[in-house]
């Protein structure tokens, strides 16, 4: 390999940067942040990091198909992106550069239609790498355009709609705790992409009882809704054999095979966890069961990112969420902690890449809008990714009571967050829960759901038999 | 919501102490939910950017002797982003550590909460000399811009066969003042997460100090019967806080 340079300054001033392979050009061209500098792989200055992006602009797109980033032999995430391309579809773009990439997915010839069919033609490096050159209004934009629509007893992802999920954890995974939490998120019209409780103990009695608590709220209200526990994808199929009321499988994953083995996953795993999903046949308008999380970081964090930049690995585990066609995927964007992104500006710009790649390589993308308290982060700078997501289209938001997870103990939207949203943007929830909330009366004449009066019969009627 | 007598929450708001039931002006958090929700994460904050009173904490600890070290992140900007330094000992006071030949070793780390160290961490090493009878313990060593695996390095320079490394949890907004404790048996630089047993959520409103020095001496007896801490021994002990969320499998290791 020769390598990449990029020839900056004219006579004495002329400095030549170069880059030893493309996983180096990769890594100096991602915006700053401090999980790359963890990895010693980031660009020293602001200069080295635009030279990156100027060679990165010039680069072939194609080269990604000839280049693997992580060995082809060695990892199956690699063999998997490799293996499914879809040369065909790639065709339109086949003979672009990076830099006439973007200039395409920004035009109006790049429609949706036109990024849907080009979707299983494209690599997760391409995207990521196209999202360097990219600033946050162009992520938004190009995001904007594509729709990604999954199915289960709710339909996700339709333009114009905003769904969430409803958190309702708790320390203990005490059931009148998540109940209460559960039953004040309705409330405020939360939970059409699916209720799903982090739980504080992943074993597989505490599993099903959760489970069955969440099913006994749905078929009682006769909810158009799915709900997960967010244990390891080992546990939810013992759970399944045991006859467990499971909706959906949820499992973390990440970009490599290493990384995903310290999650205790590999493709064979979560194909056969989609198949004793789908066999329950639970879902009523689709049968996507598959629930997955990322988050920028992880592979580091596993020592198992190859040198690879953390933008670009958490984007090839796109490429596998996609293989299992998911009803939700989300990024816990500001979970990790500062170690690898260390401030507002970090995150929201994560955020954005994260919803971008994903939604580009056809993955219903969802996102956690949150910070831990070590972060340099507060309320403010969510309402500003949450704004932006919303504007770009995010298929769900996550939302729990007051914004404030007590499980654990990071933040991230309220109740509050997401139905303002709704209104503000005019981005109704599912549509099947959308004529639930129809059906119960609680939409006002402008099809908002306004705030709930003192005493309200309605409220004291639906807690009163969650309770009985 | 109407009064007390006839709010329909009641019976759930024992049952949680999330933010349920706040109310709304339009759509938005009320002013009093929306300030309460502030100091809250002021405290979080402060919490994780204030600094341990290292002279205070060697009073509370005396007559037991301590040794005050600092790790190689000179400061708190850097501890938070390079946790690879927060794990090593600054050279100097590596060499002035003091060799020995010990059954256990504690190590107050500062980590993510300067208050949870500062309130809980001395009367929590006294309740455990009460019910360690019988052990050589040595000087207790107060570790600055310090990370779980610098008393790996620590216990194996003062020749310790055991390390309890108390450590300032990640703040929440309901908790700031959480300590955890991390015992590690034959200790030594490179040891994995996998090779510890963790007890978390120690505070006024979490696990007791009580509680907390038991399941940490039951551990370290049965480390010293077994000559391990981690996996294996965690499948023979009583349960531990179900609240762990430094073992959370949601995402990377936060």
């Amino acid at each position: 390999m020769a390598g990449y340079h990029r020839d900056l300054g004219d006579g004495s001033r002329r400095h030549r940067h170069r880059f030893d392979d493309l996983r180096a050009l990769m890594a100096c061209a991602s915006p700053r942040r401090s999980g790359d500098e963890l990895a010693g792989i980031a660009a020293d200055s602001d200069e080295r990091r635009v030279a990156a992006r100027m060679a990165l602009a010039d680069l072939p797109l194609k080269t990604f198909l000839n280049e693997a980033l992580v060995p082809y032999e060695t990892d199956e995430v690699t063999r998997l992106i490799i293996d499914r391309h879809d040369a065909e579809a790639f065709r339109p773009v086949a003979h672009m550069t990076v830099g006439q990439f973007r200039d395409w997915l920004l035009s109006y010839e790049a429609d949706g239609a036109a990024l849907a069919a080009l979707a299983p033609g494209l690599t997760p490096e391409m995207a990521a790498a196209v999202s360097k050159l990219m600033r946050n209004h162009d992520l938004v934009c190009a995001a904007a355009k594509c729709s990604v629509v999954t199915r289960f007893r709710t339909t996700i992802g339709l333009p114009g709609r905003l769904s969430s999920r409803l958190q309702p954890n708790h320390p203990t995974d005490d059931p009148t705790g998540i109940a209460a939490s559960t039953l004040d998120g309705l409330l405020y019209g939360i939970g059409d992409a699916v209720v799903g409780i982090n739980p504080a103990t992943d074993n597989v009695p505490a599993c099903i009882a959760l489970l069955e608590m969440l099913d006994a709220v749905r078929t009682r209200f006769d909810l158009p809704i799915q709900s997960c526990v967010l244990a390891h994808v080992t546990t939810t199929i013992q759970a399944i054999e045991r006859g467990a009321p499971v909706d959906l499988v949820f499992q973390s994953i990440a970009g490599t095979e290493k990384a995903n083995a310290g999650f205790g996953v590999s493709l064979s795993l979560l194909a056969e966890a989609q198949e004793a999903a789908k066999a329950l046949k639970r879902g009523t308008v689709g049968d996507n069961v598959m629930y997955f999380e990322t988050g920028q970081g992880s592979a580091l964090s596993a020592d198992a990112h190859f040198g690879v930049d953390q933008q670009t690995v958490e984007a090839r585990a796109y490429a596998v969420a996609r293989a299992f066609d998911p009803l939700l995927v989300n990024t816990v964007v500001g979970f990790i902690g500062p170690e690898y992104l260390y401030d507002a500006k970090q995150i929201t710009r994560a955020g954005l890449e994260d919803h971008f790649c994903a939604k580009l390589l056809g993955v219903p993308m969802g996102c956690d809008v949150c910070y831990t308290n070590h972060a340099e982060a507060d309320q403010d700078d969510m309402d500003v990714l949450m704004t932006m997501l919303a504007t770009a289209g995010v298929n769900f938001l996550i939302a729990v009571p007051g914004a404030d997870d007590v499980m654990l103990n990071y933040q991230s939207l309220s109740y509050h967050d997401v139905l303002g949203l709704r209104h503000l943007l005019k981005r109704p929830p599912a549509p099947e829960f959308e004529a639930w909330l129809d059906k119960a009366g609680w939409l006002d004449g402008q099809r908002r759901l306004p705030p709930w009066p003192g005493g309200s019969d309605v409220v004291a009627a639906l807690l009163a038999s969650a309770a009985a | 919501m109407s009064g007390e007598r006839n709010d329909p929450w009641a019976r759930f708001r024992g049952a949680t102490r999330a933010r349920i039931a706040l109310g709304r002006s339009g759509d938005a958090l009320p002013t009093t939910a929306l300030l309460e929700f502030q100091l809250a994460h002021a405290r979080a904050r402060d919490a994780v950017h204030g600094a341990v009173d290292f002279g205070r904490l060697a009073a509370d600890l005396a007559p037991l002797e301590t040794v005050r070290v600092r790790s190689a992140a000179a400061d708190r900007a850097t501890y938070l982003r390079r946790p690879d330094l927060g794990r090593r000992l600054d050279p100097a006071s590596a060499a002035s550590l003091p060799a020995g030949d010990w059954d256990l070793l504690f190590v107050i780390a500062d980590g993510l909460s300067a208050a949870a160290v500062q309130a809980n961490a001395a009367p929590l090493v006294q309740a455990c000399l009460t019910r360690l009878g019988g052990l050589r313990i040595g000087p207790v060593v107060l570790a600055e811009q310090a990370r779980v695996a610098l008393g790996d390095e620590a216990a194996s320079r003062m020749g310790a066969r055991l390390v309890a490394l108390l450590v300032g949890e990640r703040p929440g907004l309901s908790a700031a003042e959480s300590l955890g404790v991390y015992l590690t048996w034959d200790p030594k630089p490179g040891r994995a997460d996998s090779e510890r047993n963790c007890i978390s959520n120690i505070h006024s409103d979490g696990l007791s100090i009580a509680a907390a020095a038991d399941k940490l001496c039951w551990l370290a007896t049965e480390a010293a019967r077994l000559k391990l801490t981690g996996v294996a021994l965690k499948e023979d002990a009583p349960s531990l806080s179900g609240h762990d969320n430094h073992n959370n499998p949601r995402i990377g290791r936060p």
